[in-house]
Parts: C-alpha cells; sequence; structure tokens
C-alpha cells in the first residue's frame, strides 16, 4: 500500500496550503487549545502539521507545552478548543497508527516488569479479556530492541537499567506498536552524545520508512542538525518551518523569551545565551529534563 | 522420624485442622498474587485501611442480623471505591485521605458495636482472627471471593501490568485505565475479606504484604514474585498453625510471626547474593 518514499517525502514549506491537508500529513493540528483545571490554557490556538516521512522537531523552553501538547494531541486531556488528526482521523479512533514515548519521569520503572515486557505493551491493540501476546507480538518486540541495540536486555528487570537504555526502551516500544506517526516526549534528555547519535540514526531510517515522527525537545543543535522542520512552541506556535528557516535569533528569542544568538555553520548549530538571566551556553544545547 | 510425622501430620486428624489449612491455602494463594501488586503499587497503607474498615460493614451486619462476612465485603469495596477516588481527584495528599477514611469507617464499627452491651466471641473472631473455628461455609466463601479474584487478574493481565508501569501511555493506548485503577483496589478489598475471618482485621494485612515483600527480594518479574509469594504464605501458614497447635499459642500471630521471619532470611539472602554476585555484568551500560 506504502508508495515510494520520494513520492511522500513532502519538502517543509510554510505556510501550508489547507488543501493538503488531507493525506500527506500523519498529523494536523488546527486551532488545539488545552490545560489544567482552574488555570489559563497552557498551550492556545496550536496549528502545525507533520508531513509523512519527515522529523518534525517541537522546541521550547521548560513549560512551554510542549508535553501538554501531546497530550492533548493524544486526548489524554480534553482540549478545551480545536482538534487532532491523524492521518484524516480523530486521533482516539486511529490508535493503531499512533506510538507515544512518555518522558521517562512518567513511568514506574521500580515495577517488576522485564524489558521484553515492556516493549510488547507498545503491540496492545484492543481491550480483550484473556488475551495473550501472540509469536508476532513477541517477533516484533525483539526486533524493536534489536534495534536500539537492546536485545541481549530483554530479560532484565527495568529498574535496572541506566537513563539512557530506560529511553532506549521506551523508543523499542513505541517502535515494536509499528505505527507510521510516533510521538517523542524528549527522547534526548540527559543522553550522552553517542547515544544520542545513534537514536537519531533510528529516527531517520524510520522516517525513510515512511514514519513520520514529531520529537519534543530543547536540545536547539539535535533540531538543527537532524530535524526536517521545526517547531517553536512557546503556549503558542510561534514558528514553523524548515529548522533553517525556523531558527532564527528573532524567532528563537521570541520562544525561549531571551536574546538568542543563532550561528548557523555547516554541521551544527552554535547558539549563544545572551539573557538577562544567564549565560548559559550549555542549559539550551545540553538538553536538561522536563518541558 | 516417626514422631517428626506424627507432629507434621497429627493436627490433621482434626477436622478444624483441615479446614484450617484449606482456607489458608486459598488465602495464601489469593494474597500472593494480589499483594505483589499491593507492595508495588503503594497500596499497603490501603490494605491496611480496608481491613480496619470492614469492622464498620461487621458491626452493621451483626447488629441488623445480616450475614457478618457479607457485611465485610459490602463495607470493603465501599471503601475500596472510596480509596479509589481518593487516588483520582482528593485535594489532600492521598495517605492522609485515607487515614481519614479508615478511621472515619472503624469508628463507625465501633460505635455500632457499642450499642450491644455484649461482646460475642463471633465478632471478636473477626478483629483478631480465629482459624481454628472457620466453618464450611466460610471456607466455601473464600474460596469463591478468591476464585473471582484469580479470574479478573488473569483476564486482564496485560491491561493490569500496563497501567500499573505506565498509566498514560495505556490511557494513550486506548486501555480503561481509570476503570483498572478503581478495580485494583476493590481486588485489593475482596482480597483482604477472604482472609478476614481467619486472619482477622487486625493482621490480615500481613498477609497482603510480608510474603510478597519477601519474594520481591529474590525475584523481578511479576509472575515470579507472585508464585515464590505464595510458597512463602503456605510455608508461613503451615508452620505458624504447628507452631500455634504444639504450643498452644493463637494461630494468626503465629503464622504472621513466621512469615516475618520470612522476610528476614530473604533480605539476609538478598543482601549476602548482591555481595556475592557484585558482578561488571549487572552494572548498567551506555
Amino acid at each position: 500500500m506504502r508508495e515510494p518514499i520520494s513520492a511522500l517525502h513532502v519538502p517543509a514549506r510554510e505556510p501550508l496550503a489547507p488543501e493538503h491537508a488531507h493525506g500527506q500529513f500523519a498529523l494536523v493540528v488546527r486551532d488545539l487549545t488545552a490545560g489544567y483545571d482552574r488555570q489559563p490554557p497552557a498551550i492556545e490556538g496550536i496549528n502545525l502539521r507533520v508531513p509523512i516521512g519527515e522529523i518534525v522537531g517541537l522546541i521550547g523552553p521548560n513549560g512551554a507545552g510542549k508535553s501538554t501538547l501531546f497530550k492533548a494531541i493524544l486526548g489524554l486531556i480534553r482540549p478545551t478548543r480545536g482538534e487532532a488528526l491523524a492521518f484524516g482521523r480523530p486521533v482516539a479512533k486511529a490508535r493503531d497508527q499512533v506510538a507515544y514515548m512518555p518522558q521517562i519521569e512518567e513511568v514506574d520503572w521500580a515495577f517488576p516488569v522485564s524489558v521484553l515486557d515492556v516493549v510488547l505493551m507498545g503491540r496492545y491493540g484492543r481491550f480483550r479479556p484473556f488475551a495473550r501476546w501472540t509469536r508476532g507480538d513477541r517477533e516484533a518486540a525483539l526486533d524493536a530492541l534489536a534495534r536500539v541495540q537492546l536485545e541481549r536486555f530483554a530479560h532484565r528487570q527495568v529498574g535496572q537499567l541506566s537513563g539512557g537504555q530506560r529511553r532506549r526502551v521506551l523508543m523499542a516500544r513505541a517502535i515494536a506498536r509499528g505505527a507510521r506517526l510516533l510521538l517523542l516526549d524528549e527522547p534526548f534528555a540527559g543522553l550522552d552524545a553517542a547515544v544520542q547519535h545513534d537514536l537519531i540514526q533510528i529516527l531517520d531510517q524510520l522516517a525513510h520508512e515512511g514514519t513520520a515522527i514529531l520529537v519534543a525537545t530543547h536540545d536547539l543543535s539535535c533540531v538543527a542538525n537532524s530535524c526536517d522542520e521545526a517547531i517553536c512552541l512557546n503556549r503558542r506556535v510561534i514558528a514553523q518551518g524548515p529548522s533553517a528557516d525556523v531558527l532564527t535569533a528573532e524567532v528563537l528569542t521570541e520562544t525561549f523569551q531571551r536574546h538568542l544568538l543563532a550561528v548557523p555553520r555547516q554541521d551544527t548549530l552554535r547558539v549563544v545565551v545572551d539573557g538577562p538571566a544567564e549565560r548559559n551556553e550549555r542549559g539550551l544545547l545540553g538538553g536538561g529534563e522536563g518541558g | 522420624m516417626a514422631e517428626l510425622a506424627e507432629w507434621v501430620l497429627g493436627p490433621y486428624d482434626f477436622t478444624f485442622m483441615r479446614r484450617a489449612l484449606l482456607v489458608l491455602a486459598i488465602i495464601s494463594v489469593v494474597s500472593g498474587v494480589v499483594g505483589a501488586f499491593v507492595i508495588h503499587k503503594g497500596l499497603a497503607f490501603s490494605g491496611d485501611a480496608l481491613a480496619h474498615s470492614t469492622l464498620a460493614g461487621v458491626a452493621v451486619a451483626f447488629v441488623s442480623g445480616m450475614n457478618v462476612s457479607l457485611g465485610a465485603l459490602g463495607a470493603a469495596i465501599v471503601t475500596a471505591l472510596g480509596i479509589a477516588w481518593t487516588r483520582d481527584r482528593a485535594r489532600v495528599s492521598y495517605d492522609t485521605a485515607i487515614g481519614i477514611l479508615f478511621v472515619a469507617m472503624f469508628s463507625i464499627g465501633v460505635l455500632v458495636l457499642s450499642t450491644r452491651q455484649s461482646y460475642t466471641p463471633d465478632l471478636f473472631s473477626f478483629v483478631f482472627g480465629d482459624i481454628l473455628g472457620i466453618s464450611r461455609s466460610d471456607v466455601l466463601g473464600a474460596a469463591i471471593l478468591g476464585l473471582a479474584v484469580l479470574v479478573f487478574l488473569a483476564a486482564f493481565s496485560r491491561e493490569l501490568l500496563f497501567v500499573a508501569y505506565d498509566p498514560l501511555m495505556a490511557r494513550a493506548t486506548g486501555v480503561p485505565t481509570r476503570f483498572f485503577e478503581y478495580a485494583m483496589v476493590v481486588v485489593v478489598g475482596v482480597a483482604v475479606v477472604v482472609a478476614l475471618k481467619a486472619i482477622g482485621i487486625v493482621l490480615v494485612n500481613a498477609m497482603l504484604i510480608i510474603p510478597p515483600a519477601a519474594a520481591s527480594l529474590l525475584v523481578t518479574r511479576l509472575p515470579r514474585i507472585m508464585l515464590l509469594a505464595i510458597v512463602f504464605a503456605i510455608a508461613s501458614s503451615v508452620i505458624g498453625m504447628h507452631l500455634s497447635f504444639h504450643l498452644g499459642v493463637a494461630a494468626s500471630p503465629a503464622i504472621v510471626i513466621v512469615a516475618c521471619a520470612i522476610f528476614v532470611a530473604a533480605l539476609i539472602a538478598s543482601r549476602w547474593r548482591r555481595t556475592a554476585a557484585e558482578s561488571p555484568e549487572l552494572g548498567a551500560v551506555a
């Protein structure tokens, strides 16, 4: 059913005409507004699109609403306005096409399950009493583990893994789902450069296979180097488009509420923070926890 | 040798001992399986609260002449739903809310009982356990409730594991997470009622937490923790009951003391094993 990737690979552009909304986009978010009880909305009037076969980086400072946006897209919090469509259908009706990787803090790592048990959860389909995992589920789970190079840890209790390995387990679970749209919340936070590089390679390969990937991160260099498109978020969408076009000093300053100097280079994007709060180069590039 | 055989098997000449053994086996299986969730989902305090709150049901049923076990079951289910609701959306912290719920239910129980002059042995047995006074219908009741719990857990093992490990993703995948969060507390309540008559309100929570806690020190996967917890619970029950029979001490605390001894032994074994096997292979990579 899949067309050649070249045909599906939509070059990033902005603004996107509404008539393109169906077919080429894995995810279309329209006017999404959501938040928590008795508080002003955490995200407001969000419009964004994730083309099939592309990696889109969602960047913004802590508290910009990245996780809230994911939760609203997935229906984990009820939007007060707007909608999110995956492959032209409401996300709740396209669950088998959508995989989500939460931040590792959302998960109970002390719970006595093995790495394979966790990855198998990605295969969960329909609510059916007395259902067991099939041989196909097991194979898909082991394949996904092999992809993140954790197959030899399959029977280890998840609590015994390091932070980087835990992120890879959650990514394997998202991959095992076989979904065409991946929503990854801070997959690179706290990882060293080598592991981050490995994960990005995995994402690249998935994108080449036609998967659409939305990655929330506050690691600017990662977005500049590895994402086809970037979305700058701070309660609302500040800018969306090809990474090179979007990551300008003006946009970043508005997004991070701080004066940033973006110095694009061939292979990397150097960001210098020049804000009133602190002079800190690593704060944005290093990528801490949260969002 | 013959003496040992007599020490071990002799007590089972009595019907009440055979019945006690049977009901303890049921309790061990149910508590081992449910307890594994209890200790790993931070429900230990809830278990204690559920146990104490059953006094309200026991008292109301006793005073109004209804079946006391059914009263306990009703109170446990009502309290379980209250606890689950509290976890879901209370404005105060979880343990504060349960602390309040728990003393409220217990106070209702004591209040209702205080309207009666006589404090009958039947009631006394619910508070401190009366393993040797288990009737056939008690065994049957425990078996039915126990089976219901086990069938529920078997039917939804994937969902329960998923919700316990990662409720957010479970919900995003379409698992009715809230239903299972409520159901799990109700299951703990039913497991408490299964063991209530035999072990008693005061000590019943011990069966839910000590064997799985000991098992968790030695094995790391849920099914194995459950199996080992059942083995520990049965061992505690049998040894405790023999101690009780031969030394003439109360059965329920004897069983709990043996369970505690097993826990300490497991603690020592796990420490010893960890120091012995402190290999680089176990260390996390990357």
